[in-house]
């Protein structure tokens, strides 16, 4: 197998991806979490700020949703094509829900009729609330793992059965960990009243996404086997879990004393943290059998060709600087509090 | 039902109405760079109007194609899973170079085109512009260059067997230059263009013919026309160079185009006609050896015809492909009529003078929509009933663990959702149009001195 620093290429993918639905994480995060707040705002003139507050952000940070599942088809195709079949349900409702999500965007602000506006908010909040809660959900379904018998048929149910206790408790936890990210962004765009608002919905968020993580990380350390075992194969990683409860602790501190941008780093950190855990969790799975672990999908048996890797890591190659670029111009031309102007929402 | 009709219901259904919005957003993006573009070098207020105004429609098709769009990229995981773990070395690659290179570009800088007139200098907004224009370029590239691969695959071999069997790379750049993508990209970009310019053109036809705005729409409605004169005549270049690679890569489609059944014979070229599939007959009105003489300037030569194919490895609606094939042919030929007369009383001098002419451009502006659509449905319905030409069959590419009743549930959402969103654009276009560029002009003193 070819190899690149020492390390191959399925490996490399797997960072690529993981990278990328990192930062999906982290950047949509805070714009889902933002809209999982929306109905908490009683105004009209702050409903419209906040959603403001990402209107020229949301559109790039969706293209981390976008390359990373491009990513995904390209690197691992068996992963992709198990994956997305076999939660057939969970990703068409979350696709349509990010339809509607981008039409109240859209369309929420275009007329000054009352009943419109109160609509496309009760839109949008639902819809920012139930993705984060689904993608919580699926991850829970990763961790817990498909019941998949030879050559990755899915034998599992098909219309409810996602909805496990445990992918619940996960998908609570996703949501509680945007909508803290999300308040966070917030006040970091908004003043006066708004501002003042956002503090103390933030400590509820805090308090929300606390419980939801302890009752989470509890009921994964005893239902879900194998969690321990990696810990005692590579006692090194147990600094991830570390690392993330620190970072969130940190974040109460750093609002206390208005330094939000460092408080979304930290938060951003968390996720990043937890991600990297599921990560190491599972590698080199990608999708756990609960039928015969030979039968789970893994980063060698779902990967495209090493040919294909490698053209697609020099893409990346010279892609991902490109892009990061194009960022940092968007975020530093719309850095600071949120102006409405005529080319509002 | 079964699980493959309704899996291909579903992926025609949400891919043709995906296929509404990019092209006008193509379209409008390159009208709006020259109209930026003749403002910064003009420095003519009204060419900063007509930016504007035509940026919020602008808006209003790219939100609605992005939300369409990731539809249809998590669609190929979750209704066509074999056909996905199949291509996935080949066609995955395109996707994410998309994903990197264009839809990056894309939507970063939509974000300044939108938001960030009064934040950047007129140059970096220009620039701006130039960039999501570009970047819509780049995604029509990828996406018909995988589509190609599937029509005309090259620069794989096939590896592993059954269930197992898939498409690997062997040669990238092969791949991406496949037989047919050249010829179909720049024929789908023309498309797009036109589908774009004729918006325009519609849109101010109807200013003038309510006698609003008339400077600036005489203005736009010029920069519309040259735009839609050169691209109905080069339209015209590509779809010719097009049916000859099909007449090479896929001579069973090109059969099923002209409804020419017979083995190995000179083959007739239709205006329009009526195809029997049973007594394999057409009636219309032809040139008798078109097809050959268009082929092989020869009206003598032999043509593959439907028959030399097994009677399951060719199109099943050969009377559809033909119809869409010759509906698009139609409008394409009017549309040149249309542009070169237009322009022709352009040069005279008279362009705006006839009411008539008008009337025509305020409706045409679905013409090119027509086209868009049945060009796809004939090329996608002739590759039937492959889904990789050649190698894999579209009633073997679908998902095996998906049930029909989850895609009619998810088929029922998508409808609803689809044709209140449909609505919504429609009513907040016609809005934008009801209330014209004045709605768009911070100061309506200074905006009246212009139009
Ligand atoms: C404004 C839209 C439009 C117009 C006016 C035309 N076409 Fe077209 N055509 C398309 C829009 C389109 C398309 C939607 O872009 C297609 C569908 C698939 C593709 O690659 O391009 C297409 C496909 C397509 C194909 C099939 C290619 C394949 O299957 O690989 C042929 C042979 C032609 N066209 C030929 C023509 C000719 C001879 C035209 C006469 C002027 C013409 N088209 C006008
Ligand atoms: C199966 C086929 C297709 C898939 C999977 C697909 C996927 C996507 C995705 C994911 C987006 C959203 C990107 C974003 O957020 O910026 C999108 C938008 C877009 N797509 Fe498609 N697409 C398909 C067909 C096409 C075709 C045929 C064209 C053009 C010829 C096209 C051109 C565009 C453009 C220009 C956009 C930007 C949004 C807009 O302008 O409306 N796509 N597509
Ligand atoms: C690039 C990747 C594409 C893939 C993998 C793909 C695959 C498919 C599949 C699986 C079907 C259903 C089976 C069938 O052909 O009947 C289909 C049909 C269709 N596709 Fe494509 N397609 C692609 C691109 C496009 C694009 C960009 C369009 C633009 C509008 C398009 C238009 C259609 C239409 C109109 C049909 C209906 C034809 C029919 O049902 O026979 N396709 N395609």
């Amino acid at each position: 197998m070819e190899t690149f620093l020492g390390i191959d290429y399925p490996t490399l993918w797997y960072l690529v991806v993981g990278l990328l639905f990192s930062g999906y994480a982290v950047l949509e995060g805070f714009d889902y979490g933002a809209g999982s707040w929306h109905l908490f705002f009683k105004k009209d003139l702050s409903r419209r700020i906040a959603i403001n507050a990402i209107g020229p952000l949301w559109d790039a940070n969706q293209v981390w949703l976008i390359i990373g599942g491009g990513a995904l088809f390209a690197g691992f195709p068996v992963m992709y094509a198990t994956m997305l079949s076999a939660m057939y349900i969970p990703f068409m409702l979350f696709l349509l829900l990010l339809v509607l999500r981008s039409s109240a965007i859209k369309f929420r602000s275009a007329e000054k009729m009352l009943w419109w506006r109160k609509t496309w908010d009760i839109v949008y909040f639902v819809s920012n609330v139930l993705i984060a809660f689904l993608l919580g959900v699926v991850l829970g379904n990763i961790l817990q793992g498909f019941e998949l018998g030879e050559n990755f048929s899915y034998k599992g149910g098909i219309f409810f059965s996602f909805l496990s206790p445990y992918a619940i408790m996960t998908g609570f936890t996703t949501l509680s960990l945007f909508m803290t990210q999300g308040a966070i962004f917030l006040l970091l765009k908004t003043e006066g009243r708004l501002h003042a608002r956002l503090t103390f919905l933030l400590k509820k968020g805090m308090i929300f996404f606390i419980t939801s993580f302890a009752i989470t990380s509890l009921y994964t350390l005893i239902f879900i086997h194998g969690v321990t075992d990696k810990f005692k194969e590579q006692p090194l990683f147990f600094v991830l879990p570390i690392l993330a409860f620190l970072a969130v602790a940190n974040v109460p501190r750093l609002v206390s004393k208005k330094r939000y941008f460092q408080a979304l780093l930290f938060s951003s950190m968390t996720m990043a943290f937890l991600l990297m855990l599921v990560a190491f969790q599972l590698y080199p799975v990608l999708l756990p059998s609960t039928i015969d672990p030979t039968y789970s999908v893994t980063i060698y048996n779902a990967a495209s060709s090493q040919k294909s890797l490698g053209i697609m890591l020099t893409m990346v190659v010279v892609g991902a600087p490109l892009l990061a670029g194009y960022l940092i111009f968007l975020y530093k031309t719309f850095n600071g509090k949120v102006q409405l102007d005529d080319t509002s929402y | 039902m079964d699980v493959e009709i309704l899996a291909r219901i579903q992926f025609a259904f949400t891919i043709a109405f995906h296929y509404i919005y990019p092209p006008l957003s193509i379209g409008i993006g390159l009208i709006m760079v020259i109209m930026e573009g003749l403002y910064l070098k003009t420095g003519n207020k009204q060419y900063e109007i007509l930016t504007r105004f035509w940026l919020k429609i602008f808006a209003i098709t790219f939100g609605i194609g992005v939300a369409t769009g990731i539809i249809m990229e998590f669609e190929f995981g979750t209704n066509w899973a074999v056909y996905s773990r199949y291509v996935g070395d080949i066609f995955g690659s395109a996707l994410a170079a998309e994903g990197l290179f264009a839809f990056g570009l894309e939507s970063t800088f939509l974000g300044i085109l939108l938001f960030g007139w009064n934040r950047v200098s007129p140059k970096v907004h220009f620039l701006s512009t130039i960039m999501v224009f570009l970047g819509s370029m780049f995604s029509a590239v990828w996406i018909v260059v995988a589509n190609s691969w599937q029509q005309t695959p090259a620069g794989y071999h096939i590896v592993g067997e059954g269930f197992n069997a898939r498409a690997e790379v062997t040669d990238f750049w092969a791949m991406v230059f496949n037989p047919s993508s050249v010829d179909r990209v720049i024929h789908v970009w023309q498309g797009a263009l036109l589908a774009g310019a004729f918006l325009v053109l519609s849109v101010h036809a109807y200013y003038l013919l309510k006698g609003r705005y008339v400077e600036i729409s005489k203005k736009a409605f010029k920069i519309a026309l040259a735009v839609a004169t050169i691209f109905s005549l080069t339209q015209l270049l590509s779809g010719h160079s097009s049916a000859d690679g099909v007449a090479v890569n896929q001579p069973a489609k090109l059969a099923a185009m002209e409804g020419h059944y017979e083995k190995s014979a000179p083959a007739d070229l239709y205006l329009f006609g009526w195809v029997d599939n049973e007594t394999q007959e057409v009636t219309g009105i032809k040139l008798p050896g078109g097809l050959s003489f268009l082929v092989h300037q020869d009206f003598e030569a032999p043509i593959t015809g439907l028959n030399a194919f097994p009677e399951n490895e060719r199109p099943g609606q050969v009377n559809a492909v033909f119809q869409f094939y010759h509906i698009m042919i139609s409008i394409g030929m009017f549309l040149i009529a249309l542009t070169l007369y237009a322009s022709f009383l352009w040069w005279r001098g008279t362009l705006f003078d006839k009411k008539w002419l008008l009337h025509i451009f305020a409706f045409a502006v679905l013409l090119p929509q027509i086209a868009n659509q049945v060009g796809w449905f004939a090329a996608e319905m002739g590759r039937q009933p492959w889904i990789v030409y050649g190698h894999l069959r579209t009633d073997e590419g679908f998902s095996q663990e998906v049930s029909a009743n989850q895609i009619l549930f998810s088929l029922i959402l998508f409808l609803i959702v689809y044709a209140v969103l449909f609505l919504l654009f429609i009513y907040s276009v016609n809005k934008k149009i009801k209330n014209g560029p004045y709605d768009e002009a911070k100061n309506p003193d200074e905006f009246l001195k212009h139009v």
